[in-house]
């Protein structure tokens, strides 16, 4: 075992609630690549992320053997809708990381790089983006496009794109004026060559970090956006969705005030989990790469 | 320092033309048709929407719409939204007094306890008490405001009958808007109080209750670990050994010399977090269906209320930038480094 991988494993070992964490997203990660598996779609479903429906009673029922999380209303099977759901809560950090990831890196270098008016343009653009709440400014951008799936990661990713590239600009101005850079200028490569081929890989290790801590703001975000009935149509697996439709049953039937705790309680608290899962592996992937907060 | 403040407010015209420039690019997506509501004063003048899309010139070139726009809405004129049935000028005024009571609701404790909390947490550090918070905080960032919402409301609610949903009961609705109920505030508790009617006080506070504990909840957790965080830094400088090695009590260590200068990053964190809540609690307004800016923008969204969307986004993106300047300046005041 090298040093390095010692120095995380002791780390998760310090901090079990990180371990946790690392446990969650693994977890998460089987269900999301099991999920043909553990939901089998119909073979004449269109789109295995839509809910199969049993049914047309418009009350949520409660567990049973054959919908081991009950179903919700209009019965859409909320085991099903949990698992593949779990692939859209994936699909939906993983193309918001990568949509605000590239815009980041694009921005941030060319803005670090050749500093001066084209800097200054591009950090006053970030400053405007980032003038505006971020769920606030996402809603706007969701309305105009209309609602839907593919326009809620869009929103998400253009309110979120202006923190990675100040953090890329700041790390490329500091690798700007290293000696490999200068040699590799003086050996006459291009700008693209010294801004791709050098600075960039050593500048975007930071970045990823700032994306894996980020990843629980980019879900709540986009649930938060479905959940407002902005995002996929009814009955598309998508927690946010989910949570939605247990608005209506929330208080319960007379009588029995958590008759229908299932509708929100099992896809809000896998969406809790699941964000939980990052932060904490957040926190340890932080202290690991930050010397200055290692307190033992 | 009058540089300094000078500096920020040449910068602040520039954000605000950015802020303008880039809800109204944002807009011009849509048709003109759709875009005509940004200019009508009442519901009437739809019935001739060419008429609106030629006065106010919605086919000629964006840089020139945007002049239009920005002049109409200097002026007061920032439409008419379908969903709030009135222009958007007048359902500011309207909703922003029932914004502005939860935001104080949930400021207050939220600022309260978390500096109180973040500082013994700092005292205590990796003892129980250090250990509760980072629970706290670790669960307030990943639970969603609208998951932990649904499940008070579940719990005071639906279960103990205790703290009902909106602004107030039917009768106390009645009551404010019977000719004896003054409004010198337009917030209702307050006003409650002036007018003498505690019934109502009472009412309009248990309707505050749920909200406001979501949303304190949720922002706690930042500004605790910030505060912690500010007075470890704090803790561990030479001025506060010098200070302890002269023999005073350790209270007056803390609470005097480390905490006031451990306080600057949360006057700015919690000025940017009161102008978030102001800014429409988009979410937990929606859930506890509380008359707010927040409930209004969703509204507005969901039935492509353009005027009503923009007219939101604009006030609380305005807010923002004006609370960043505030937080600047104060800043300044209680730093006096930063003058030069």
């Amino acid at each position: 075992m090298t040093a390095r991988m010692e120095f995380w494993t002791s780390t998760f070992r310090e901090k079990p609630l990180s371990a946790f964490g690392l446990v969650l997203i693994v977890f998460f990660i089987l269900v999301a690549g099991l999920a043909p598996v553990l939901a089998p779609a119909d073979r004449r479903a269109y789109d295995p992320y839509l809910i199969p429906e049993f049914g047309y009673s418009p009350d949520p029922l409660p567990p049973s053997r054959e919908h081991p999380f009950g179903t919700t209303q209009e019965q859409f099977d909320l085991y099903y809708g949990m698992v593949w759901g779990t692939r859209t809560a994936f699909r939906v950090a993983l193309s918001v990381v990568a949509v605000a990831l590239a815009a980041g890196l694009l921005v941030g270098g060319v803005s670090g790089f050749y500093g001066g008016w084209l800097d200054d343009l591009l950090m006053r653009l970030t400053d405007v983006v980032l003038a505006f709440p971020a769920l606030l400014l996402a809603v706007v951008i969701v309305a105009v496009l209309g609602p839907s799936l593919e326009h809620v990661m869009l929103s998400v990713a253009a309110v979120s794109w202006p923190s990675y590239a100040r953090l890329l600009r700041g790390e490329v101005l500091a690798l700007k004026g290293r000696e490999f850079v200068l040699a590799a200028r003086g050996l006459g490569a291009s700008d693209a060559r010294i801004l791709f081929k050098h600075i960039l890989p050593n500048a975007v290790y930071p970045l990823l970090v700032y994306a894996s801590l980020d990843v629980g703001n980019i879900v709540i975000t986009a649930a938060a956006l479905s959940f407002l009935g902005l995002g996929a149509p009814i009955g598309y697996a998508d927690w946010g969705q989910l949570v939605s439709l247990s608005r209506n049953w929330i208080l319960g039937a007379p009588g029995r005030p958590f008759a229908y705790w299932y509708t929100i309680l099992i896809p809000g608290g896998a969406i809790f989990l699941f964000v939980l899962g990052w932060n904490l592996v957040g926190d340890a992937v932080r202290d690991i790469l930050d010397p200055r907060s290692v307190s033992r | 320092m009058l540089r300094f403040i000078g500096r920020r407010l040449l910068f602040l015209p520039l954000v605000l033309f950015g802020v303008t420039a880039l809800l109204f690019f944002a807009v011009d997506f849509l048709s003109p048709e759709m875009r005509a509501a940004l200019y009508v004063r009442s519901p009437r003048q739809t019935a001739s929407v060419e008429a609106v899309i030629e006065k106010y010139g919605l086919r000629k070139p964006l840089p020139v719409q945007y002049g239009v726009w920005l002049r109409e809405a200097l002026r007061g004129n920032l439409g008419y939204s379908e969903t709030a049935r009135m222009p958007v000028a007048d359902a500011i005024r309207e909703f922003f007094p029932a914004t502005l009571e939860l935001a104080i609701a949930a400021f207050v404790p939220t600022v309260v306890l978390g500096v109180f909390l973040g500082v013994l947490s700092a005292v205590f550090k990796d003892r129980w008490l250090d250990q509760a918070t980072r629970f706290v905080a670790i669960t307030g960032y990943s639970l969603p405001s609208f998951v932990l919402g649904l499940v008070l409301l579940m719990l005071f609610y639906g279960k103990w009958h205790l703290f009902p949903p909106g602004r107030c009961s039917l009768a106390v609705d009645l009551a404010i808007h019977a000719a004896d109920f003054k409004h010198p505030t337009g917030l209702l508790a307050l006003d409650a109080i002036l007018d003498g009617r505690w019934d109502v006080f009472m009412d309009v506070a248990r309707h505050l209750v749920l909200p406001a504990a979501t949303l304190t909840y949720i922002n706690l957790a930042l500004l605790l670990r910030v505060t912690r965080s500010s007075m470890l830094e704090e803790l561990g400088k030479d001025y506060v050994r010098t200070a302890r090695a002269k023999g005073l009590p350790e209270s007056l260590v803390v609470g005097r010399h480390a905490l006031r200068n451990a306080l600057m990053p949360v006057i700015t964190l919690s000025s940017l977090l009161f102008v978030s809540l102001l800014g429409g609690v988009v979410i937990t307004e929606t859930i506890f269906d509380y008359p707010g800016i927040g409930r209004w923008t969703v509204m507005a969204a969901q039935e492509l209320d353009i005027p009503g969307v923009v007219g939101t986004t604009l006030l609380a993106s305005i807010l923002f930038v004006i609370a960043n300047l505030c937080a600047d300046l104060l800043y300044a005041v209680v730093d006096p480094r930063l003058r030069t």
